[in-house]
């Protein structure tokens, strides 16, 4: 036991020291019919190599992104991480270290949380970003309760073209509280029926662009329409890369900004940790969850940074608080920073050209497939497309050849009846030579 | 000197040279300490510390959807990049550099294992909606994790998507409310019983959840009173939220008189298992009636929090609440296993999904090496140390400091109140500062909310007697200074850290959440 440093020896002089004759002292307040002796049915202590071993053995079992022609993405995108990012995270100081509730020694936690706010305010095209909530999922539900407590009023009205899971995640929340939800029905281009929608009641419009479709789409009438109701525009993001090349939420009217930032400095990891980002305007500044770091001086005058803001919070607010929310991804908003940092304003746009270019290409080498058809009209780096099969057939049999060729929509909502569409994704990851094995592939199952 | 040799630290206050804040320097570094720059306050407005491909498009296609205005985001050369980061983390307490002795927090010891095999690219670089059969071993890990949790616990199901621990918080009553709405009783069923020593999220999510909040009474010994428990147990119940061990350190002795008062209510019994750490391998929360319970496996199972996150909190459910886990979770079909996302694919209520994929796969692949590395018989032990750890603290510094509750033993976490500082002119925060001077992360303070200036104290079970007789010996000394008056070297402090005393007031009352250029700066930024 390896990670124990007691000694038997150790344990005798400290229950010696407290006035206990054995462990079993210590747990006196236990109730006797809930003590168990001896050990649970698992098994027992194992060496390192031996964990090693059983871990990658399951490891192995699983195709990875990194190793064949790769098209997924749909709230999930493969990006290119310097080796610098991973290697700084895990740095003792910045792995090994607590939510910083003593700033005087986390000035190191709190200046890259204030660096990561700024880079995600300016990204956003918003006046302030919070220090980040688990993922954009659940960046979108709190922004729906932020908008009902702004705005007094008590419907979301969500676009078709909002990612399925988000649709439901948000809903799973802002029922329990009794918010209603009017989701549209799914839709490429499906920003006319989101304006025709609104009405007094609507606290908030929820729009995602780049959609879930892939439709780049400038959201500015549906901000304004929105607020001419009195609503609030919230933007969905989920390919932050998106936002260095395209017009930012901000500059289009949003109110608030929900988006997923594993682009930036984070791996796929499954589906998680992601990192959500959460940007708003100043002024609804004390409506909104989760934590923030700030400015202010030390007892020389020095600048410094700390958490604030903290009277929104749980610990202080308890059954009144914005959230229950107590921590934020910490370590995911380090990865996105210093990636962020690498890039800089010139690399960003690069790497956004980059990944338009990639799947550019890619429409272009399966829209010159028979049978298929290219829903998105402009997209950034994912699109639909409708293939005259069912599309999860497709992509299980082009992965049974380890071609991973997209995310058939009917995985994420499969009630919506769109089992023939098909979602591509390329990224700067993506290789000439994958886009002409995706298409010969795809081509030879479609006439298959 | 017998000092060090026993406690391993000899340095008394005088042995210390004349204190160094006295003389600053020039440029404002301390020695190795540099001031560190923002990165906005640099020359990088137009570099960047990656070597991309020239793109071939110039993104013309996209009309006027292109952003045009600039951003404001400076870049910075590789080498300039590792310095500022390398040179921030230098500013930061660490778990890998001392004790962390925040109570309720949980910091132990991360296992580089743990990090090594989160990185393997089977786990790391694979897509939530690849293809079932490309994922197999990903699945097989949730599944063994969910058979270690259950097993631990001694309750038949678990959700693993919540993402933290008050997103656990959030998944348990969601699933009560999910019960009682399939009963009927969720229109009668509106309150959630809290003590007033729950962590500040338990009221927040019931709350969250739509349910009020009653408070339930605290005996003088720190624990749920059971009888006001029961005169506000009733039909319009629908929750009672007990931390266990709770968090004044101390297991809830009567514990199966409340599950059971609980369940003759018709409520459920939610536990927050966020001290799971203190008594896994010898109770089974499953043992004690609970119906729902939160477990971090950054705490109890090790994974690094990183300056607050991320975390994860599956919760464990009884068999009352199964039926009402939240999509998705995954099936072992005998030949192979399953990821099951939409609840209407199975026989299922599920209250909806939580989250837009599976949870924190990351956090799992820790948690599984953590618990494999110790095993049954390393868990238990876990527990009996971390115990042990938390009562030689409250037994080596209860003379000169005052327990909040001085009979019988404690759990994980040694708690003290500020009745030992009356008459000193020391408050709780004084004393934390102080701390850190002696190269001491401090307690946690002024929680629990019950005891008046508390200080927690939790050691956790990865710590050795020599770190802990270290710990203690500054804390003596410190006690001991306290009370001979000298009030100079805690109000002033911390001397010796990166910066003094912040002014916490003055960030709150005007924030200052961003950088922005200067008036009259020319930079790229807003």
């Amino acid at each position: 036991m390896r990670y124990l440093p007691l000694t038997p020896d150790d344990r005798d002089a400290m229950l010696a020291a407290i006035g206990a004759k054995s462990i079993d002292d210590l747990f006196v307040d236990v109730p006797q019919a809930a003590r168990r002796d001896g050990f649970v049915d698992l098994p027992r202590v194992a060496g390192e190599l031996e964990v090693e071993r059983a871990l990658s053995a399951m490891a192995g079992k699983n195709a990875t992104a990194g190793t064949v022609p790769f098209f997924c993405g749909a709230g999930a995108y493969k990006h290119h991480v310097p080796a610098t990012v991973d290697h700084v995270i895990q740095r003792s100081e910045f792995l090994t270290s607590y939510t910083p509730y003593q700033p005087e020694i986390a000035q190191g936690t709190l200046q890259y949380l204030y660096e990561f706010q700024t880079q995600v305010a300016n990204l956003t095209g918003m006046e302030v970003a919070n220090a980040s909530l688990y993922d954009g999922s659940t960046a979108m539900a709190e922004g729906v309760l932020m908008a009902t407590r702004v705005t007094r009023r008590n419907k979301a009205v969500i676009s078709g073209g909002v990612h399925p899971h988000y649709v439901k995640a948000t809903e799973t929340v802002v029922h329990a509280v009794g918010v209603e939800t009017e989701a549209l029905t799914a839709a490429v281009d499906a920003e006319d029926a989101v304006i025709a929608a609104i009405d007094k009641n609507t606290a908030c419009v929820v729009v995602q662009t780049p959609n879930v479709f892939g439709t780049a789409t400038d959201v500015t009438k549906i901000a304004e329409a929105a607020h001419a109701a009195g609503a609030l525009l919230i933007v969905v993001v989920t390919e932050a890369v998106s936002m260095g090349l395209l017009k930012s939420p901000g500059e289009m009217g949003a109110d608030i900004v929900a988006a997923e930032g594993q682009s930036i400095g984070n791996a796929l990891n499954f589906g998680g940790p992601y990192i959500g980002l959460f940007a708003t305007r100043e002024k609804l500044l004390r409506q909104t969850p989760g934590r923030y770091c700030g400015e202010t001086v030390d007892a020389d005058g020095r600048r410094g940074f700390v958490l604030t803001l903290s009277t929104r919070e749980q610990h202080i607010r308890r059954d009144k608080a914005t959230s229950n929310i107590c921590t934020n991804s910490g370590l995911c908003c380090l990865a996105f920073s210093i990636h962020m940092s690498l890039l800089g304003e010139t690399g960003l746009r690069q790497m956004a050209l980059l990944n338009h270019e990639k799947a550019v290409a890619t429409r272009d080498a399966l829209a010159a497939i028979p049978g298929v058809e290219i829903l998105t009209p402009r997209f950034f780096n994912e699109f639909a497309v409708k293939l005259p099969k069912n599309a999860a057939d497709v992509v299980q049999t082009l992965a049974d050849h380890h071609i991973l060729a997209g995310v058939p929509y009917s995985r994420l909502a499969p009630e919506a009846g769109l089992d023939d569409v098909l979602l591509v994704a390329a990224t700067e990851t993506t290789l000439d030579a994958d886009i002409k094995i995706l298409a010969a592939s795809l081509a030879k199952v479609l006439a298959a | 000197m017998s000092t060090m040799n026993t406690v391993g630290r000899p340095t008394t206050p005088n042995a210390l040279p004349d204190n160094d804040y006295k003389h600053p320097t020039l440029t404002g570094a301390r020695g190795l300490l540099q001031d560190e720059a923002l990165i906005f306050e640099g020359d990088g407005w137009n570099k960047t510390g990656v070597d991309l491909p020239k793109p071939s498009t110039d993104g013309s296609d996209l009309g006027d959807l292109v952003r045009k205005d600039p951003i404001g985001l400076p870049g910075l050369s590789e080498p300039e990049a590792m310095r500022h980061y390398v040179r921030l983390s230098q500013k930061n307490h660490a778990i890998d550099l001392a004790i962390y002795p925040l109570g309720s927090c949980t910091m132990k010891h991360n296992p580089r294992l743990n990090e090594k095999m989160a990185r393997l690219p089977g786990f790391s670089d694979i897509h939530p909606l690849q293809p079932q059969s490309t994922v197999q071993g990903a699945l097989e890990l949730m599944d063994q994790l969910a058979h270690w949790l259950k097993t631990l616990t001694g309750m038949p199901a678990v959700a693993l998507s919540p993402k933290a621990g008050a997103h656990g918080e959030l998944c348990g009553l969601m699933a009560i409310r999910a019960a009682h709405e399939a009963k009927g009783e969720h229109e009668q069923r509106r309150k959630v019983l809290v003590p007033t020593s729950a962590h500040g999220t338990n009221p927040a999510t019931a709350a969250f959840v739509g349910y009020s909040v009653v408070e339930v009474a605290q005996t003088d010994d720190g624990r749920v009173d059971v009888a006001d428990l029961a005169a506000k147990l009733g039909p319009d119940v629908a929750a009672i939220m007990v931390t266990n061990p709770n968090t004044c350190g101390l297991f809830e002795r009567d514990i199966l008189e409340i599950s059971r008062l609980t369940h003759e209510a018709g409520a459920y019994f939610y536990c927050d298992g966020a001290n799971f750490n203190a008594i896994v391998g010898r109770v089974r929360p499953g043992d004690l009636g609970v119906d729902a319970m939160h477990i971090n496996l950054h705490k109890t199972f090790s994974t690094p929090h990183g300056g607050g996150g991320p975390g994860a909190g599956p919760v464990v459910l009884s068999e009352a609440l199964a039926p009402f886990a939240p999509a998705p979770w995954v099936v072992n079909t005998g030949d192979g296993y399953k990821l099951v996302e939409r609840e209407e694919d199975e026989a299922a209520q599920a209250f909806g999904r939580l989250c837009a994929f599976q949870g924190q796969m990351g956090m799992y692949v820790r948690a599984l090496s953590y618990m494999m590395s110790h095993g049954s018989d390393g868990l238990r032990q876990v527990a009996e140390d971390a115990v042990l750890n938390a009562n030689y603290i409250k037994a080596r510094l209860e003379d000169l400091m005052s327990p909040a509750f001085p009979e019988g033993p404690c759990m994980h976490e040694a708690l003290f109140d500020d009745e030992w500082l009356k008459g000193t002119d020391i408050t709780t925060l004084d004393f934390a500062k102080a701390m850190i001077d002696e190269g001491f992360h401090p307690m946690t303070m002024y929680f629990p909310l019950v005891v008046h200036g508390a200080m927690l104290i939790e050691p956790t079970e990865t710590e050795s007697k020599q770190e802990l007789d270290r710990f203690i010996h500054a804390m003596r000394l410190l006690a001991e200074a306290a009370k001979a008056g000298e009030v100079e070297r805690f109000k002033g402090a911390p001397f010796h850290a990166p910066l003094r005393r912040l002014d916490e007031t003055r960030a709150a009352r005007a924030p200052r959440l961003r950088w922005s250029a200067p008036e009259g700066s020319n930079i790229a930024a807003e």
